[in-house]
Formats: structure tokens, C-alpha cells, sequence
């Protein structure tokens, strides 16, 4: 099971070496903004919803297109434009992201997935997209 | 369908609940006729297309409700008709999944659903209200049998995991006392005169009776534990017959446990105009609606049919298709005209000619995000050891509500709960993010802290999250006031040959009756251009 760490608290993962093997666990967020931090955790429990766990997409009726090696990705704007105000079949993520969180996201995504985009996004990139 | 965000933000529904819970219900009423929200559904009776189309065609997208009423309606009115459906069954959103349905979701992951037989999810539309008179037209005329759907059972608890210690209440006995307490503080006012300036002296005696009367006061205008409000909120110990048959009335709740708690934010869910009794269910599944619709009009749809253009010029429209089940294999379908039903979420990456007013507007409306997770048990534990039938219990924890069945009550045997209806937010998200089967093993764990007897008696689940579901990438047209503005007439008018219909292109989003109105309106336009040649 993916997510067969669930159960166990932050601090156990942060001092076990066997937990931290494992596969971030899926969070549920007790509000109605997320309150996952990391590119990575936020990455597996809101992007991959519609992205996909290896950023690889999907297809049906419509698609959501790869996130993998994918060039739109080259210019940071464009995805912190997108995650913040969604576009067609996207919705939109601005009122349940902070800046930080954005920043987060975009930089894991545009450093992940066969992507190599180093340029980091900034709060600032992402306040003034807003 | 929708629920308020928890917090964060203000949504409609989250302003409409501060306007009623400072101003009361005339005020939020009031508020909600002017915004648009609870004027009538606005059907007239059975549509009536007269004159002779002289033989025109019509290509409709989509078999949900919009296409379905569409195709009936315009066949009826002399028209050639032929519809284009992606999925391998009509009815679109109006669907339930029955035992040995499988459902295969964006990403491949597929579910068998083990329900036993007769009991059923409803993964969209699962409720019809009273005043939606346009689908409960269609019900009436196709034979779609209904039962009551219960929205508030009193016996049903309100639950937050931050109150009471994390016990669930009951809604009778939260709702009382915190009708009680409100009435008395009232009455206390009112009874020093701080209100003389706005209530007048003949109103003020009568005030304090009905103040008395809806808040269970006694006659000093206290709201106390006792024989008289627990016949509103119930005993701790019912009347009963023979020896020892006293009642014994239950503790009220404080006020101030009452206001912390935030439970009251949950009582909305019965107030509103939009699920107030009666509300209705087909019997056997919402997807009865569809099945009854293709039992009509199945032999136009052309099943398994992915749309990827939409081309117009001033003779026709001609769209191309590919085969669902063999890709690559392409056909393309004419018609003088189209009804387009297609999800904006989809339609916005399809190649469709149309003006740049109406692109706009496809590509203009997000999708609400939701999740529903329905599980069978082995006993209707809820009725036999809760008294719970039917209604739904609402909670904080992130499956938010659990809704029993509003059907087979009081007998033996199994039951299937929806255990978890998402609607927008955070968590909305996290349980699409996950596998079927995670959120399935989640939703059980958290209905759990509600329910003890989930731990053994829980058999299995399937779960619909909406923005997995491969024929709508999404729940339903999630406007904002703002895109309304600029975009709703650009997507409802007819551009060229084309006219959009469905739920999106309504004023009820995400409700059934919106769908049929819609396309109603739609056809009843297009008709009216066919005549003017």
C-alpha cells in the first residue's frame, strides 16, 4: 500500500530511517486551504489529482496534459499563472495556496519529472502574479 | 451537492448563511432572491416546438440530461436527430453505480463495485428538489418512479472533532437548545425594553409569546432542562409503558458550548431553499433518470464517441470523432445544426469553430472538485442501533458528511452510506490525489470516530472523485459571480450553427433541472432560427 505510513506522526518519520524510506503520507487538510509545505507533499496530494504521480497526465474526453518534460514549463510564469488562476479544464488554486506554497510547487515541478529548470520562482514572482 | 467551504473565503452560500444568521430568514431570503438563487426553476410545462422544421438536422453532443432532453424533444418536433456520447451508457452525471458495474477513472485505476444487489452510489446528482419542476416533468412523462429523499432527519447527528469531546450530537437536541438559548436571550431584551425602538408595544407581548413558543421558554422566558423542551429535543430515557415507564429529560447544552462548537453552521444544510423537504430519489438510483431517457431516444446515440472538432461554416456543422475503444480511428458526422452539452472542461481543449465571445467563455468557467465514497455494511447498523433513518450527519472531519439511506427502512440485511461527499477545498484534492482504494480505507477510518461500528461491519466501497472522472474532468461549471458577468450570455447565445447546453450553461450549476432548463432554452432558440430559414 502506498500510503501504508499514514498513521505514523511527522516527528516518528523525521527520527525513523525506515519511515523515511517510505512515500510521503497523503494529507488531509483540516481546513479549506492546504496545508501541505513542500513542493514534493504538495505536488502528491493536489497536482497529482489531476497530474498524475509521475507528472505523465491523463487522458479521457479531454486531457490534463504530461507534466513531464514538458517545455511550457520553461518560463516560471507560466505555471505560477496557471496554479494561482487556473485555465480551462485547471481550476483555480490562488485563494487555497499562500505565496510560499506556490513557490514551492512550481520550483518542484519545473526540477522534477525530466524537468531541469533551476531559474527558482520567488514570493515575489508569485505576489505580483496575483 | 455543494457545501460551504469550512472556513477561508467568503462563497455565496458562506454569505448567505452570515445574512441569516445576523438578519434572520426573511433578510437571507431576501438577499437570496436578489442574487439570483431561489426565484423558480422557471419550467413552463412541456416544451412546444411548433412548425415544420422541413427536415432539418440536428447533431447533439453529449447524452447527459441536456443531450437527452434535447434528442427527445426535437425528434418529437419532426427533426433528424443523431447524438455523439463518449461514455458507453447515457445518462452522463446522472448515474449510479449497482453491483458488478466497473468504473475505470483517469489515471486506469479500475473499481468493481461490490454492492449486493439493489443498493447503489450515486456518484453526481443524488437528490431533486421539490421545485425543480422541469425534472420532475421528465420523471412524470418517462415513468421514473420516485421516493422522498430525506435531507434532515432529526435523529441524525451534527459531529465536530473539536467539541464535545468529539461525540456526536443529536440534531433535535442541538437544534433545540440553541433555539432555546437564542429565544431567551431575546426574550430577555425585549422584556427590558432595549428594543422599544423597534418593536412596538403591541408587538412586544405577542413577540414574547411566540418567543416562548419557538424557543420551548417556560413561562418565566427561561430555557432550562425539563419535561418541556425535552419534548422537543427528546429524553435521555422515552416515555414508555407498564413500570417504571417515567420519562427522563436530558441536560441541555450551554450556550456558550453551543456557539463554540460551530455546529450551527451545518444547520444551513436544511434551511436553504434548495434542500428543503420534499425532496425526492428515484427509486433504485438517479440513473433510472438516464436509462429512461435512452429507453426513448437510445437508438440515436452513437456510444463511445470522443469529440475532437467542432466545425461550422453557413450550411452545416461537421464534427470529427474517434472511436473511444479503437483510437485513431476517425469519422466525422454532419448536421445542419448542434447542440453542443460537452463539459467546458473538455470543450475548452476541443478545435470548435466558433466566435471569439463564446471561446472565451468555454475556456472561462473552473470545475467544482468532488469526491463521494459509497460502503456497504453488513447490517443497517445506523437504523438498528441509532434510530437513524434516512437524513444525513454532518461533520468537520474531511468526508463531511454521511448520508443513510433514504430507502428499504427498517429491514434486515445490508446497507450502503455514502461515507464521504466532498465538495470543493482542500480535501476535495487530497482524496482525488489518492488511490481508490486509500481513500476508500480513509473514509472508513474517519467515519469511524462517528460511527464505532464501521470497524466491523464495514464489507466494501467504491469511490467517484470527479476530477478523475474521464468524461467531465470535473464536477460541475463552478461560476463566480464576475465570470458570470462577463461570460454567461457569450456562452448561452447561438453562434452560427452551434448551441451550448447543459448544467454550465444555467443558473442552478451542478443540479439536474439546470441541465434540462438549459437545454430547453436552447433548443426552444435554435428552433425559433431554424423557422426564420
Amino acid at each position: 500500500m502506498r500510503f501504508g505510513v499514514f498513521l505514523m506522526s511527522l516527528s516518528v518519520l523525521a527520527t525513523t530511517s525506515i519511515a523515511l524510506a517510505e512515500p510521503p503520507a497523503a494529507t488531509l487538510s483540516p481546513g479549506f486551504k492546504f496545508t501541505e509545505q513542500t513542493g514534493e507533499t504538495l505536488y502528491a496530494n493536489v497536482c497529482q489529482a489531476c497530474h498524475m504521480s509521475k507528472g505523465e497526465g491523463a487522458v479521457g474526453a479531454g486531457r490534463y496534459p504530461a507534466l513531464a518534460n514538458n517545455e511550457s514549463l520553461k518560463a516560471g510564469g507560466y505555471p505560477i499563472y496557471a496554479v494561482l488562476h487556473g485555465q480551462k479544464g485547471m481550476s483555480p488554486f490562488g485563494r487555497m495556496l499562500s505565496d510560499d506554497q506556490v513557490v514551492a510547487v512550481v520550483n518542484y515541478v519545473r526540477t522534477h519529472f525530466g524537468n531541469n529548470y533551476t531559474d527558482a520562482v520567488t514570493a515575489q514572482d508569485v505576489k505580483d502574479a496575483r | 451537492m455543494p457545501q460551504e467551504p469550512p472556513n477561508d473565503g467568503m462563497s455565496r452560500r458562506e454569505l448567505f448563511k452570515l445574512i441569516g444568521l445576523t438578519a434572520g430568514s426573511a433578510a437571507m431570503y431576501q438577499a437570496m432572491t436578489s442574487l439570483g438563487y431561489a426565484a423558480e426553476s422557471g419550467y413552463k410545462g412541456p416544451i412546444k416546438l411548433e412548425g415544420d422544421p422541413k427536415g432539418a438536422s440536428v447533431l447533439i453532443l453529449g447524452a447527459g440530461l441536456a443531450g437527452l432532453t434535447a434528442a427527445l424533444e426535437l425528434r418529437q418536433a419532426g427533426y433528424k436527430v443523431k447524438v455523439l456520447e463518449f461514455n458507453s451508457r447515457a445518462g452522463g452525471r446522472n448515474w449510479s453505480l449497482r453491483g458488478g458495474d466497473t468504473y475505470t477513472e483517469l489515471g486506469g485505476a479500475t473499481q468493481k463495485c461490490e454492492f449486493d444487489e439493489g443498493l447503489y452510489l450515486n456518484p453526481g446528482p443524488w437528490r431533486i428538489p421539490y421545485h425543480h419542476n422541469g425534472l420532475l416533468d421528465y420523471c412524470k412523462r418517462l415513468g421514473v418512479k420516485l421516493e422522498p429523499f430525506q435531507q434532515l432527519n432529526h435523529n441524525a447527528f451534527l459531529h465536530s472533532s473539536k467539541a464535545f469531546g468529539g461525540k456526536p450530537q443529536r440534531i433535535r437536541a442541538f437544534k433545540t437548545d440553541f433555539q432555546g438559548h437564542t429565544s431567551e436571550l431575546l426574550a430577555k431584551v425585549v422584556k427590558k425594553g432595549q428594543l422599544d425602538d423597534v418593536v412596538t408595544k403591541e408587538d412586544r407581548e405577542v413577540l414574547l409569546q411566540a418567543l416562548r413558543s419557538w424557543g420551548a421558554l417556560d413561562k418565566d422566558y427561561t430555557y432550562k432542562a425539563g419535561d418541556l423542551t425535552a419534548e422537543f429535543r427528546g429524553y435521555d430515557k422515552d416515555p414508555g409503558g407498564g413500570l417504571g415507564a417515567e420519562p427522563v429529560p436530558g441536560q441541555i447544552i450551554g450556550l456558550s458550548d453551543i456557539v463554540q462548537s460551530r455546529l450551527w453552521r451545518s444547520l444551513t444544510s436544511f434551511a436553504l431553499y434548495e434542500f428543503q423537504t420534499t425532496m425526492f430519489q428515484p427509486v433504485g438510483g438517479m440513473g433510472r433518470i438516464g436509462e429512461a431517457f435512452a429507453k426513448q431516444v437510445g437508438d440515436l446515440i452513437t456510444y463511445n464517441a470522443r469529440v475532437t472538432k467542432i466545425d461550422q461554416n453557413d450550411k452545416g456543422v461537421t464534427v470529427t470523432y474517434e472511436d473511444a475503444k479503437r483510437p485513431g480511428a476517425m469519422q466525422t458526422a454532419s448536421a445542419d445544426w448542434c447542440v453542443c452539452t460537452i463539459p467546458l472542461t473538455i470543450l475548452s481543449q476541443i478545435d470548435i469553430k466558433v466566435g471569439a465571445a463564446m471561446q472565451a467563455a468555454i475556456g472561462a468557467v473552473p470545475y467544482a472538485s468532488s469526491v463521494k465514497v459509497g460502503l456497504q455494511f453488513k447490517r443497517r447498523f445506523w437504523e438498528e442501533d441509532e434510530l437513524i433513518f434516512g437524513g444525513i450527519s454532518y461533520t468537520d472531519l474531511p468526508i463531511r458528511q454521511i448520508s443513510y439511506p433514504s430507502t428499504d427502512y427498517n429491514t434486515t440485511g445490508k446497507g450502503v452510506l455514502l461515507g464521504c461527499y466532498t465538495w470543493d477545498g482542500a480535501n476535495s484534492y487530497e482524496f482525488t490525489a489518492m488511490s481508490p482504494e486509500e481513500r476508500i480505507k480513509r473514509v472508513v477510518e474517519y467515519g469511524t470516530q462517528i460511527h464505532p461500528q464501521y470497524a466491523r461491519e464495514f464489507e466494501n466501497g467504491i469511490s467517484v472523485a470527479w476530477h478523475r472522472s474521464p468524461f467531465t474532468l470535473g464536477c460541475a461549471g463552478d461560476w463566480t459571480d464576475e465570470g458570470r458577468k462577463q461570460h454567461y450570455d457569450n456562452l448561452c447565445q447561438i453562434d452560427g450553427r452551434i448551441v451550448l447546453a447543459g448544467e454550465h450553461a444555467s443558473y442552478i450549476p451542478a443540479w439536474q433541472e439546470g441541465a434540462i432548463l438549459s437545454s430547453l432554452d436552447a433548443i426552444g432558440r435554435l428552433h425559433k432560427r431554424v423557422l426564420q430559414g
